[in-house]
Protein backbone atom coordinates (compact mmCIF):
# COMPACT_ATOMS: atom_id res chain seq x y z
CA UNK A 1 0.00 0.00 0.00
CA UNK A 2 2.83 2.36 0.90
CA UNK A 3 6.09 1.61 -0.87
CA UNK A 4 9.42 3.35 -0.41
CA UNK A 5 12.02 2.61 -3.07
CA UNK A 6 15.72 3.35 -2.55
CA UNK A 7 14.85 6.45 -0.61
CA UNK A 8 17.79 8.70 0.29
CA UNK A 9 18.08 12.24 1.48
CA UNK A 10 21.23 14.28 1.89
CA UNK A 11 21.17 17.57 3.76
CA UNK A 12 23.64 20.35 2.85
CA UNK A 13 24.96 18.34 -0.07
CA UNK A 14 28.45 19.33 -1.21
CA UNK A 15 29.32 21.26 1.95
CA UNK A 16 31.42 20.20 4.95
CA UNK A 17 28.15 19.80 6.87
CA UNK A 18 26.91 17.16 4.43
CA UNK A 19 24.63 14.77 6.24
CA UNK A 20 23.23 11.60 4.71
CA UNK A 21 20.17 11.42 6.90
CA UNK A 22 18.61 8.45 5.12
CA UNK A 23 20.44 5.86 3.05
CA UNK A 24 18.63 3.70 0.52
CA UNK A 25 15.53 2.95 2.50
CA UNK A 26 13.30 0.23 1.06
CA UNK A 27 10.10 -0.39 2.91
CA UNK A 28 6.68 -1.76 2.18
CA UNK A 29 3.81 -0.98 4.51
CA UNK A 30 0.84 -3.30 4.07
CA UNK A 31 -2.73 -2.32 4.71
CA UNK A 32 -3.63 -2.85 8.36
CA UNK A 33 -0.01 -2.89 9.53
CA UNK A 34 0.79 -1.31 12.87
CA UNK A 35 4.52 -0.65 12.76
CA UNK A 36 6.59 0.69 15.63
CA UNK A 37 9.93 2.37 14.93
CA UNK A 38 12.70 2.74 17.49
CA UNK A 39 16.13 4.25 17.18
CA UNK A 40 18.37 6.71 18.92
CA UNK A 41 18.38 10.43 18.24
CA UNK A 42 19.55 11.24 14.74
CA UNK A 43 18.76 7.77 13.43
CA UNK A 44 16.47 9.26 10.77
CA UNK A 45 13.04 8.35 12.17
CA UNK A 46 11.53 11.79 11.92
CA UNK A 47 13.24 12.42 8.59
CA UNK A 48 11.55 9.27 7.30
CA UNK A 49 8.18 10.67 8.40
CA UNK A 50 8.94 14.03 6.83
CA UNK A 51 9.65 12.26 3.54
CA UNK A 52 6.50 10.13 3.65
CA UNK A 53 4.37 13.15 4.58
CA UNK A 54 6.04 15.36 1.96
CA UNK A 55 7.64 17.99 4.20
CA UNK A 56 10.96 17.14 2.52
CA UNK A 57 11.60 15.95 -1.01
CA UNK A 58 14.04 13.02 -1.21
CA UNK A 59 17.42 13.44 -2.93
CA UNK A 60 16.77 10.14 -4.70
CA UNK A 61 14.24 7.33 -4.61
CA UNK A 62 10.49 7.10 -4.96
CA UNK A 63 7.45 7.00 -2.71
CA UNK A 64 4.20 5.26 -3.63
CA UNK A 65 0.89 5.58 -1.83
CA UNK A 66 -1.84 3.23 -3.09
CA UNK A 67 0.34 2.50 -6.16
CA UNK A 68 0.52 6.19 -7.03
CA UNK A 69 3.89 7.87 -7.25
CA UNK A 70 3.69 10.78 -4.81
CA UNK A 71 7.40 11.63 -4.59
CA UNK A 72 6.81 15.15 -5.93
CA UNK A 73 3.29 15.70 -4.61
CA UNK A 74 3.22 18.63 -2.13
CA UNK A 75 2.61 18.02 1.55
CA UNK A 76 -0.88 19.50 1.73
CA UNK A 77 -2.08 17.25 -1.09
CA UNK A 78 -0.63 14.11 0.47
CA UNK A 79 -2.23 15.09 3.76
CA UNK A 80 -5.53 14.00 2.24
CA UNK A 81 -4.48 10.37 2.74
CA UNK A 82 -2.16 10.83 5.68
CA UNK A 83 -3.04 11.61 9.28
CA UNK A 84 0.00 12.87 11.14
CA UNK A 85 0.39 13.62 14.83
CA UNK A 86 3.41 15.43 16.20
CA UNK A 87 5.18 15.27 19.53
CA UNK A 88 4.08 18.82 20.34
CA UNK A 89 0.42 18.63 21.40
CA UNK A 90 -0.13 22.22 20.21
CA UNK A 91 0.72 21.35 16.59
CA UNK A 92 -2.49 19.54 15.72
CA UNK A 93 -5.12 22.06 16.72
CA UNK A 94 -5.76 25.80 16.40
CA UNK A 95 -5.68 27.13 19.96
CA UNK A 96 -7.53 30.39 19.37
CA UNK A 97 -10.51 28.60 17.88
CA UNK A 98 -13.32 26.71 19.49
CA UNK A 99 -13.46 22.94 19.78
CA UNK A 100 -16.33 22.65 17.31
CA UNK A 101 -14.53 24.82 14.73
CA UNK A 102 -11.45 22.62 15.01
CA UNK A 103 -13.49 19.47 14.55
CA UNK A 104 -15.35 20.99 11.61
CA UNK A 105 -12.10 21.70 9.80
CA UNK A 106 -10.86 18.16 10.37
CA UNK A 107 -14.05 16.56 9.08
CA UNK A 108 -13.41 17.20 5.42
CA UNK A 109 -9.91 17.19 4.01
CA UNK A 110 -9.06 19.24 0.94
CA UNK A 111 -10.00 22.75 -0.14
CA UNK A 112 -12.57 24.50 2.04
CA UNK A 113 -15.37 26.36 0.26
CA UNK A 114 -17.25 29.34 1.68
CA UNK A 115 -20.21 27.27 2.85
CA UNK A 116 -21.43 26.87 6.42
CA UNK A 117 -21.30 23.17 7.29
CA UNK A 118 -21.37 23.54 11.06
CA UNK A 119 -24.95 22.85 12.11
CA UNK A 120 -26.81 20.99 14.84
CA UNK A 121 -26.41 17.64 13.05
CA UNK A 122 -22.63 18.09 12.99
CA UNK A 123 -22.62 19.22 16.61
CA UNK A 124 -24.45 16.14 17.81
CA UNK A 125 -22.10 13.98 15.75
CA UNK A 126 -19.13 15.74 17.39
CA UNK A 127 -20.62 15.12 20.84
CA UNK A 128 -21.01 11.43 20.08
CA UNK A 129 -17.41 11.18 18.93
CA UNK A 130 -16.05 13.21 21.84
CA UNK A 131 -17.69 10.87 24.36
CA UNK A 132 -15.17 8.22 23.30
CA UNK A 133 -12.34 10.34 24.73
CA UNK A 134 -13.96 10.22 28.21
CA UNK A 135 -12.62 13.70 28.98
CA UNK A 136 -15.96 15.46 29.29
CA UNK A 137 -15.08 17.51 26.20
CA UNK A 138 -18.53 16.88 24.70
CA UNK A 139 -19.87 19.66 26.93
CA UNK A 140 -17.20 22.16 25.94
CA UNK A 141 -17.82 22.51 22.19
CA UNK A 142 -17.73 26.31 22.34
CA UNK A 143 -14.56 26.57 24.42
CA UNK A 144 -11.28 27.64 22.88
CA UNK A 145 -8.89 24.73 22.46
CA UNK A 146 -6.13 26.80 24.13
CA UNK A 147 -7.97 26.26 27.43
CA UNK A 148 -7.45 22.49 27.28
CA UNK A 149 -4.52 20.58 28.78
CA UNK A 150 -1.79 19.05 26.62
CA UNK A 151 -3.29 15.59 27.07
CA UNK A 152 -6.75 16.80 26.08
CA UNK A 153 -5.36 18.56 23.04
CA UNK A 154 -3.42 15.51 21.90
CA UNK A 155 -6.50 13.30 22.40
CA UNK A 156 -8.48 15.81 20.38
CA UNK A 157 -5.84 15.80 17.63
CA UNK A 158 -6.17 12.03 17.59
CA UNK A 159 -9.95 12.23 17.22
CA UNK A 160 -9.65 14.86 14.48
CA UNK A 161 -7.24 12.61 12.65
CA UNK A 162 -9.62 9.65 12.93
CA UNK A 163 -12.60 11.72 11.71
CA UNK A 164 -10.78 12.38 8.43
CA UNK A 165 -10.37 8.58 7.90
CA UNK A 166 -6.79 8.58 6.59
CA UNK A 167 -5.18 5.69 4.65
CA UNK A 168 -2.01 6.01 6.71
CA UNK A 169 -1.40 7.27 10.23
CA UNK A 170 1.99 8.66 11.24
CA UNK A 171 2.55 9.07 14.98
CA UNK A 172 5.76 10.94 15.76
CA UNK A 173 6.36 10.25 19.46
CA UNK A 174 2.94 11.69 20.06
CA UNK A 175 2.91 10.88 23.78
CA UNK A 176 6.48 11.95 24.58
CA UNK A 177 5.58 15.50 25.67
CA UNK A 178 2.79 14.41 28.02
CA UNK A 179 2.94 13.46 31.69
CA UNK A 180 2.94 9.67 32.34
CA UNK A 181 -0.77 9.48 33.18
CA UNK A 182 -1.89 11.43 30.10
CA UNK A 183 0.65 9.62 27.93
CA UNK A 184 -0.88 6.29 28.95
CA UNK A 185 -4.38 7.64 28.33
CA UNK A 186 -3.55 8.92 24.85
CA UNK A 187 -1.76 5.69 24.01
CA UNK A 188 -4.81 3.64 25.04
CA UNK A 189 -7.04 5.87 22.92
CA UNK A 190 -4.62 5.45 20.02
CA UNK A 191 -4.74 1.65 20.13
CA UNK A 192 -8.52 1.75 20.60
CA UNK A 193 -8.97 3.88 17.46
CA UNK A 194 -6.45 1.84 15.46
CA UNK A 195 -8.34 -1.37 16.24
CA UNK A 196 -11.79 0.13 15.79
CA UNK A 197 -11.13 1.73 12.41
CA UNK A 198 -8.43 -0.76 11.23
CA UNK A 199 -5.98 2.09 10.62
CA UNK A 200 -2.63 1.45 8.95
CA UNK A 201 -0.21 3.01 11.39
CA UNK A 202 3.45 3.79 11.85
CA UNK A 203 4.48 4.92 15.32
CA UNK A 204 7.85 6.33 16.38
CA UNK A 205 8.72 5.78 20.01
CA UNK A 206 11.75 6.10 22.24
CA UNK A 207 10.36 3.52 24.58
CA UNK A 208 11.51 -0.03 23.79
CA UNK A 209 8.86 -1.66 25.95
CA UNK A 210 6.17 0.24 24.06
CA UNK A 211 7.68 -0.66 20.71
CA UNK A 212 7.58 -4.33 21.66
CA UNK A 213 4.14 -4.26 23.25
CA UNK A 214 2.27 -2.52 20.44
CA UNK A 215 1.88 -3.30 16.77
CA UNK A 216 2.57 -6.30 14.55
CA UNK A 217 5.91 -5.19 13.18
CA UNK A 218 8.98 -3.45 14.58
CA UNK A 219 11.68 -1.51 12.78
CA UNK A 220 14.95 -0.46 14.35
CA UNK A 221 16.74 2.46 12.74
CA UNK A 222 20.29 3.61 13.16
CA UNK A 223 22.39 6.11 11.26
CA UNK A 224 19.91 6.54 8.43
CA UNK A 225 19.25 2.87 7.83
CA UNK A 226 16.66 0.31 8.85
CA UNK A 227 18.89 -2.23 10.57
CA UNK A 228 16.28 -4.60 11.94
CA UNK A 229 12.81 -5.46 10.70
CA UNK A 230 10.78 -8.03 12.58
CA UNK A 231 7.12 -8.99 12.41
CA UNK A 232 4.68 -11.76 13.31
CA UNK A 233 5.98 -14.48 15.66
CA UNK A 234 9.46 -13.01 15.76
CA UNK A 235 8.09 -9.81 17.17
CA UNK A 236 5.83 -11.55 19.69
CA UNK A 237 8.82 -13.30 21.23
CA UNK A 238 10.87 -10.13 21.40
CA UNK A 239 12.08 -8.77 24.75
CA UNK A 240 14.08 -5.69 25.57
CA UNK A 241 17.19 -7.81 26.26
CA UNK A 242 16.89 -9.54 22.90
CA UNK A 243 16.44 -6.20 21.19
CA UNK A 244 19.58 -4.76 22.77
CA UNK A 245 21.48 -7.95 21.94
CA UNK A 246 20.27 -7.71 18.37
CA UNK A 247 21.53 -4.18 18.12
CA UNK A 248 24.99 -5.23 19.38
CA UNK A 249 25.03 -8.09 16.96
CA UNK A 250 24.26 -5.89 14.00
CA UNK A 251 26.28 -2.87 14.86
CA UNK A 252 29.03 -4.48 16.95
CA UNK A 253 29.77 -1.24 18.65
CA UNK A 254 29.53 0.30 22.07
CA UNK A 255 25.87 0.58 23.04
CA UNK A 256 26.33 2.46 26.26
CA UNK A 257 25.28 5.84 24.95
CA UNK A 258 22.32 4.48 23.06
CA UNK A 259 21.15 2.50 26.03
CA UNK A 260 20.62 5.75 27.86
CA UNK A 261 18.58 7.17 25.02
CA UNK A 262 16.48 4.05 24.43
CA UNK A 263 15.10 4.02 27.92
CA UNK A 264 12.56 1.50 29.10
CA UNK B 1 -18.74 67.06 15.83
CA UNK B 2 -20.03 63.76 17.22
CA UNK B 3 -21.51 62.98 13.81
CA UNK B 4 -18.18 63.70 12.13
CA UNK B 5 -16.30 61.40 14.48
CA UNK B 6 -18.90 58.70 13.99
CA UNK B 7 -18.90 58.95 10.20
CA UNK B 8 -15.10 58.94 9.96
CA UNK B 9 -14.99 56.10 12.46
CA UNK B 10 -17.24 54.05 10.21
CA UNK B 11 -15.33 54.88 7.02
CA UNK B 12 -11.97 54.06 8.56
CA UNK B 13 -13.63 51.17 10.38
CA UNK B 14 -13.98 49.35 7.05
CA UNK B 15 -10.23 49.72 6.61
CA UNK B 16 -9.62 48.63 10.22
CA UNK B 17 -11.64 45.46 9.53
CA UNK B 18 -9.25 44.74 6.67
CA UNK B 19 -6.25 45.31 8.92
CA UNK B 20 -7.87 43.05 11.51
CA UNK B 21 -8.05 40.22 8.97
CA UNK B 22 -4.35 40.38 8.10
CA UNK B 23 -2.80 41.27 11.44
CA UNK B 24 -5.02 39.34 13.79
CA UNK B 25 -6.73 36.54 11.88
CA UNK B 26 -3.99 35.64 9.38
CA UNK B 27 -1.01 36.82 11.43
CA UNK B 28 0.33 38.33 8.21
CA UNK B 29 1.50 41.91 8.93
CA UNK B 30 0.54 43.56 5.67
CA UNK B 31 1.62 47.10 4.77
CA UNK B 32 0.01 47.02 1.32
CA UNK B 33 -2.80 48.91 3.05
CA UNK B 34 -0.97 52.23 2.66
CA UNK B 35 -1.17 51.77 -1.10
CA UNK B 36 -4.60 50.17 -1.48
CA UNK B 37 -6.39 52.90 0.48
CA UNK B 38 -5.48 55.62 -2.06
CA UNK B 39 -5.97 53.02 -4.82
CA UNK B 40 -9.62 52.73 -3.82
CA UNK B 41 -9.89 56.52 -3.68
CA UNK B 42 -8.25 56.89 -7.10
CA UNK B 43 -10.48 54.32 -8.80
CA UNK B 44 -13.56 55.95 -7.27
CA UNK B 45 -12.40 59.40 -8.41
CA UNK B 46 -11.75 58.17 -11.93
CA UNK B 47 -15.26 56.72 -12.16
CA UNK B 48 -16.87 59.80 -10.61
CA UNK B 49 -15.16 62.29 -12.89
CA UNK B 50 -16.15 60.23 -15.94
CA UNK B 51 -19.74 60.05 -14.72
CA UNK B 52 -19.83 56.25 -14.59
CA UNK B 53 -21.94 54.07 -12.31
CA UNK B 54 -21.08 54.63 -8.64
CA UNK B 55 -21.76 51.12 -7.39
CA UNK B 56 -19.74 49.67 -10.24
CA UNK B 57 -16.94 52.02 -9.14
CA UNK B 58 -17.10 50.62 -5.64
CA UNK B 59 -17.01 47.09 -7.02
CA UNK B 60 -14.01 47.83 -9.27
CA UNK B 61 -12.23 49.52 -6.35
CA UNK B 62 -12.65 46.37 -4.26
CA UNK B 63 -11.39 44.20 -7.12
CA UNK B 64 -8.36 46.51 -7.46
CA UNK B 65 -7.65 46.15 -3.76
CA UNK B 66 -8.00 42.38 -3.98
CA UNK B 67 -5.49 42.19 -6.85
CA UNK B 68 -2.99 44.36 -4.95
CA UNK B 69 -3.32 42.13 -1.89
CA UNK B 70 -2.94 39.10 -4.11
CA UNK B 71 0.31 40.50 -5.51
CA UNK B 72 1.72 40.87 -1.99
CA UNK B 73 0.68 37.34 -1.05
CA UNK B 74 2.05 35.82 -4.26
CA UNK B 75 5.40 37.59 -3.80
CA UNK B 76 5.53 36.24 -0.27
CA UNK B 77 4.46 32.71 -1.30
CA UNK B 78 6.48 32.16 -4.43
CA UNK B 79 9.58 34.32 -4.00
CA UNK B 80 9.75 33.82 -0.22
CA UNK B 81 9.95 37.58 0.32
CA UNK B 82 9.22 38.33 4.00
CA UNK B 83 5.62 39.52 4.32
CA UNK B 84 6.52 43.00 5.63
CA UNK B 85 8.83 43.64 2.68
CA UNK B 86 6.36 42.20 0.16
CA UNK B 87 3.72 44.60 1.47
CA UNK B 88 6.07 47.58 1.23
CA UNK B 89 7.04 46.66 -2.34
CA UNK B 90 3.41 46.52 -3.45
CA UNK B 91 2.73 49.77 -1.61
CA UNK B 92 5.53 51.56 -3.48
CA UNK B 93 4.44 50.05 -6.77
CA UNK B 94 0.90 51.26 -6.14
CA UNK B 95 2.11 54.84 -5.78
CA UNK B 96 2.84 54.92 -9.51
CA UNK B 97 -0.35 53.04 -10.33
CA UNK B 98 -2.41 55.50 -8.30
CA UNK B 99 -0.82 58.48 -10.04
CA UNK B 100 -1.67 56.87 -13.39
CA UNK B 101 -5.29 56.40 -12.39
CA UNK B 102 -5.62 59.88 -10.89
CA UNK B 103 -3.73 61.64 -13.68
CA UNK B 104 -2.57 64.29 -11.23
CA UNK B 105 -1.72 64.13 -7.56
CA UNK B 106 -5.04 65.59 -6.50
CA UNK B 107 -8.52 65.34 -8.01
CA UNK B 108 -11.41 67.42 -6.69
CA UNK B 109 -14.80 65.72 -6.43
CA UNK B 110 -16.74 68.82 -5.38
CA UNK B 111 -18.90 69.17 -8.47
CA UNK B 112 -19.84 65.54 -9.05
CA UNK B 113 -22.55 63.34 -7.64
CA UNK B 114 -21.23 60.80 -5.17
CA UNK B 115 -22.91 57.96 -3.30
CA UNK B 116 -22.94 60.29 -0.31
CA UNK B 117 -24.47 63.28 -2.05
CA UNK B 118 -27.07 61.04 -3.74
CA UNK B 119 -28.06 59.56 -0.38
CA UNK B 120 -28.30 63.03 1.11
CA UNK B 121 -30.46 64.32 -1.75
CA UNK B 122 -32.76 61.34 -1.43
CA UNK B 123 -33.15 61.50 2.35
CA UNK B 124 -33.58 65.28 2.35
CA UNK B 125 -36.31 65.06 -0.25
CA UNK B 126 -38.27 62.31 1.50
CA UNK B 127 -37.55 62.80 5.21
CA UNK B 128 -35.95 66.23 5.48
CA UNK B 129 -32.78 64.85 7.10
CA UNK B 130 -29.67 66.99 7.48
CA UNK B 131 -26.43 66.15 5.72
CA UNK B 132 -24.78 64.71 8.86
CA UNK B 133 -27.75 62.50 9.73
CA UNK B 134 -27.99 61.24 6.15
CA UNK B 135 -24.30 60.32 6.07
CA UNK B 136 -24.56 58.69 9.46
CA UNK B 137 -27.49 56.52 8.37
CA UNK B 138 -25.69 55.57 5.17
CA UNK B 139 -22.52 54.53 6.96
CA UNK B 140 -24.30 52.64 9.72
CA UNK B 141 -25.95 50.65 6.96
CA UNK B 142 -22.72 50.16 4.98
CA UNK B 143 -20.55 49.09 7.89
CA UNK B 144 -23.22 46.82 9.33
CA UNK B 145 -23.65 45.04 5.99
CA UNK B 146 -19.88 44.62 5.67
CA UNK B 147 -19.53 43.49 9.27
CA UNK B 148 -22.35 40.94 9.08
CA UNK B 149 -21.10 39.56 5.76
CA UNK B 150 -17.64 39.17 7.28
CA UNK B 151 -19.10 37.43 10.35
CA UNK B 152 -20.96 35.07 8.06
CA UNK B 153 -17.82 34.45 6.03
CA UNK B 154 -15.78 33.56 9.09
CA UNK B 155 -18.32 30.92 10.03
CA UNK B 156 -17.94 29.13 6.69
CA UNK B 157 -15.42 26.33 6.21
CA UNK B 158 -13.14 28.66 4.26
CA UNK B 159 -13.43 31.34 6.94
CA UNK B 160 -12.55 28.85 9.67
CA UNK B 161 -9.49 27.76 7.71
CA UNK B 162 -8.42 31.39 7.41
CA UNK B 163 -8.64 31.72 11.17
CA UNK B 164 -6.68 28.52 11.74
CA UNK B 165 -3.89 29.56 9.35
CA UNK B 166 -2.86 32.49 11.53
CA UNK B 167 -2.89 30.15 14.51
CA UNK B 168 -1.20 27.06 13.21
CA UNK B 169 -0.01 26.76 9.63
CA UNK B 170 1.07 23.13 10.03
CA UNK B 171 -2.46 22.17 11.02
CA UNK B 172 -3.83 23.69 7.82
CA UNK B 173 -1.40 21.62 5.77
CA UNK B 174 -2.37 18.51 7.71
CA UNK B 175 -6.02 19.18 6.80
CA UNK B 176 -5.06 18.99 3.13
CA UNK B 177 -5.34 22.73 2.44
CA UNK B 178 -2.75 24.72 0.50
CA UNK B 179 -1.79 27.57 2.86
CA UNK B 180 -0.61 29.69 -0.10
CA UNK B 181 -4.12 29.86 -1.56
CA UNK B 182 -5.60 30.75 1.81
CA UNK B 183 -3.06 33.57 2.23
CA UNK B 184 -3.93 34.96 -1.20
CA UNK B 185 -7.64 34.92 -0.37
CA UNK B 186 -7.10 36.44 3.08
CA UNK B 187 -4.74 39.25 2.11
CA UNK B 188 -6.82 39.95 -1.01
CA UNK B 189 -10.04 40.18 1.00
CA UNK B 190 -8.37 42.46 3.52
CA UNK B 191 -7.13 44.84 0.84
CA UNK B 192 -10.42 44.91 -0.99
CA UNK B 193 -12.03 46.18 2.23
CA UNK B 194 -9.29 48.80 2.54
CA UNK B 195 -9.91 49.95 -1.04
CA UNK B 196 -13.64 50.25 -0.37
CA UNK B 197 -12.80 52.33 2.68
CA UNK B 198 -10.57 54.57 0.55
CA UNK B 199 -13.34 54.95 -2.03
CA UNK B 200 -15.74 56.18 0.64
CA UNK B 201 -13.10 58.44 2.22
CA UNK B 202 -12.55 60.20 -1.12
CA UNK B 203 -16.28 60.81 -1.47
CA UNK B 204 -16.56 62.08 2.08
CA UNK B 205 -13.65 64.49 1.74
CA UNK B 206 -14.66 65.48 -1.79
CA UNK B 207 -11.21 64.88 -3.16
CA UNK B 208 -8.84 62.05 -3.97
CA UNK B 209 -5.22 62.62 -3.13
CA UNK B 210 -2.10 60.57 -3.78
CA UNK B 211 -1.05 61.06 -0.15
CA UNK B 212 -4.37 59.91 1.27
CA UNK B 213 -3.07 56.59 2.55
CA UNK B 214 0.07 57.81 4.26
CA UNK B 215 0.35 56.14 7.64
CA UNK B 216 -3.16 54.76 7.38
CA UNK B 217 -1.91 51.39 8.64
CA UNK B 218 -1.28 53.06 12.01
CA UNK B 219 -4.91 54.15 12.21
CA UNK B 220 -6.00 50.63 11.38
CA UNK B 221 -3.70 48.95 13.86
CA UNK B 222 -4.51 51.40 16.65
CA UNK B 223 -8.23 50.86 16.04
CA UNK B 224 -7.79 47.09 16.22
CA UNK B 225 -5.73 47.32 19.41
CA UNK B 226 -8.05 49.77 21.15
CA UNK B 227 -10.99 47.58 20.17
CA UNK B 228 -9.41 44.51 21.73
CA UNK B 229 -9.91 45.95 25.20
CA UNK B 230 -13.60 46.74 24.80
CA UNK B 231 -15.53 43.48 24.80
CA UNK B 232 -13.79 40.28 25.78
CA UNK B 233 -14.95 37.38 23.66
CA UNK B 234 -13.71 34.83 21.14
CA UNK B 235 -16.86 35.16 19.05
CA UNK B 236 -16.30 36.72 15.66
CA UNK B 237 -19.43 38.88 16.08
CA UNK B 238 -17.88 40.73 19.02
CA UNK B 239 -14.38 40.76 17.56
CA UNK B 240 -15.48 42.66 14.45
CA UNK B 241 -17.77 44.94 16.46
CA UNK B 242 -14.77 45.79 18.68
CA UNK B 243 -12.76 46.80 15.62
CA UNK B 244 -15.50 49.20 14.49
CA UNK B 245 -15.92 50.69 17.97
CA UNK B 246 -12.12 50.94 18.25
CA UNK B 247 -12.05 52.87 15.01
CA UNK B 248 -14.70 55.31 16.26
CA UNK B 249 -12.78 55.85 19.51
CA UNK B 250 -9.56 56.31 17.56
CA UNK B 251 -11.16 58.99 15.40
CA UNK B 252 -12.47 60.66 18.53
CA UNK B 253 -8.92 60.78 19.87
CA UNK B 254 -7.70 62.25 16.57
CA UNK B 255 -10.41 64.88 16.82
CA UNK B 256 -9.29 65.60 20.37
CA UNK B 257 -5.77 66.17 19.08
CA UNK B 258 -7.05 68.78 16.64
CA UNK B 259 -8.90 70.57 19.45
CA UNK B 260 -5.74 70.55 21.56
CA UNK B 261 -3.74 72.05 18.70
CA UNK B 262 -6.18 74.91 18.31
CA UNK B 263 -6.58 75.64 22.00
CA UNK B 264 -3.05 75.38 23.36
CA UNK B 265 -1.24 78.57 22.28
CA UNK B 266 2.31 77.26 21.89
CA UNK B 267 1.25 74.38 19.61
CA UNK B 268 1.34 74.90 15.87
CA UNK B 269 -0.80 73.16 13.26
CA UNK B 270 2.28 71.28 12.11
CA UNK B 271 2.50 69.62 15.54
CA UNK B 272 -0.69 67.68 14.80
CA UNK B 273 1.00 64.37 13.93
CA UNK B 274 3.16 64.57 17.05
CA UNK B 275 0.16 65.09 19.32
CA UNK B 276 -1.82 62.40 17.52
CA UNK B 277 0.90 59.82 18.04
CA UNK B 278 1.25 60.79 21.71
CA UNK B 279 -2.49 60.34 22.20
CA UNK B 280 -2.52 56.96 20.46
CA UNK B 281 0.38 55.79 22.62
CA UNK B 282 -1.42 57.07 25.71
CA UNK B 283 -4.56 55.21 24.62
CA UNK B 284 -2.67 51.96 24.18
CA UNK B 285 -0.86 52.49 27.50
CA UNK B 286 -4.22 52.85 29.26
CA UNK B 287 -5.41 49.59 27.72
CA UNK B 288 -2.20 47.85 28.83
CA UNK B 289 -2.55 49.14 32.38
CA UNK B 290 -6.16 47.99 32.39
CA UNK B 291 -5.11 44.50 31.33
CA UNK B 292 -2.36 44.48 33.94
CA UNK B 293 -4.76 45.45 36.72
CA UNK B 294 -7.20 42.78 35.65
CA UNK B 295 -4.48 40.15 35.78
CA UNK B 296 -3.41 41.31 39.22
CA UNK B 297 -6.96 41.24 40.52
CA UNK B 298 -7.42 37.71 39.21
CA UNK B 299 -4.21 36.63 40.91
CA UNK B 300 -5.12 38.10 44.27
CA UNK B 301 -8.47 36.33 44.26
Amino acid sequence: MIKLENLSIIFNEGTPDENRALKNINLQIREGDFITIIGSNGAGKSTLFNLIAGTYTPTSGRIFINNKNVTRVPEYRRARFIGRIFQNPLMGTAGNMSLEDNLMMACKKGFKWPVISLNSTMRSLFRQELVQLEMNLENRLKDNVALFSGGQRQALTLLMMVLSSPSLVLLDEHTAALDPKNAQLVLELTTMFIEKYKLTTVMITHNMAQAIQYGNRLLMMDNGEIIFDVSGRGKEQLTIEKLVEKFHEIRKKEFATDEVLLSE
Amino acid sequence: MIEGIFIEGCIYGIMALGVFITFRVLDFPDLTVDGTFPLGAAIMAAFLTHGLNLWLALFIASIGGFLAGMLTAVMHNELKIPNLLAGILTMILLYSVNLRILGTSNVSLLNVNTILSNTYDFLKLHFGFSREISYMLLFILVIMIIKLLLDLFFRTDLGLTLGALGNNEQMIKCQGVNPKIIKIIGVGLSNSLVAISGAFAAQYQNFADIGLGQGIIIAGLASVMIGEFLIKSNKIFWLTLNVILGSIIFNGVMYGARILIFNIPFLKASDLKFVQVLLVVACLAVTRIQAFLQKKRRKSQ
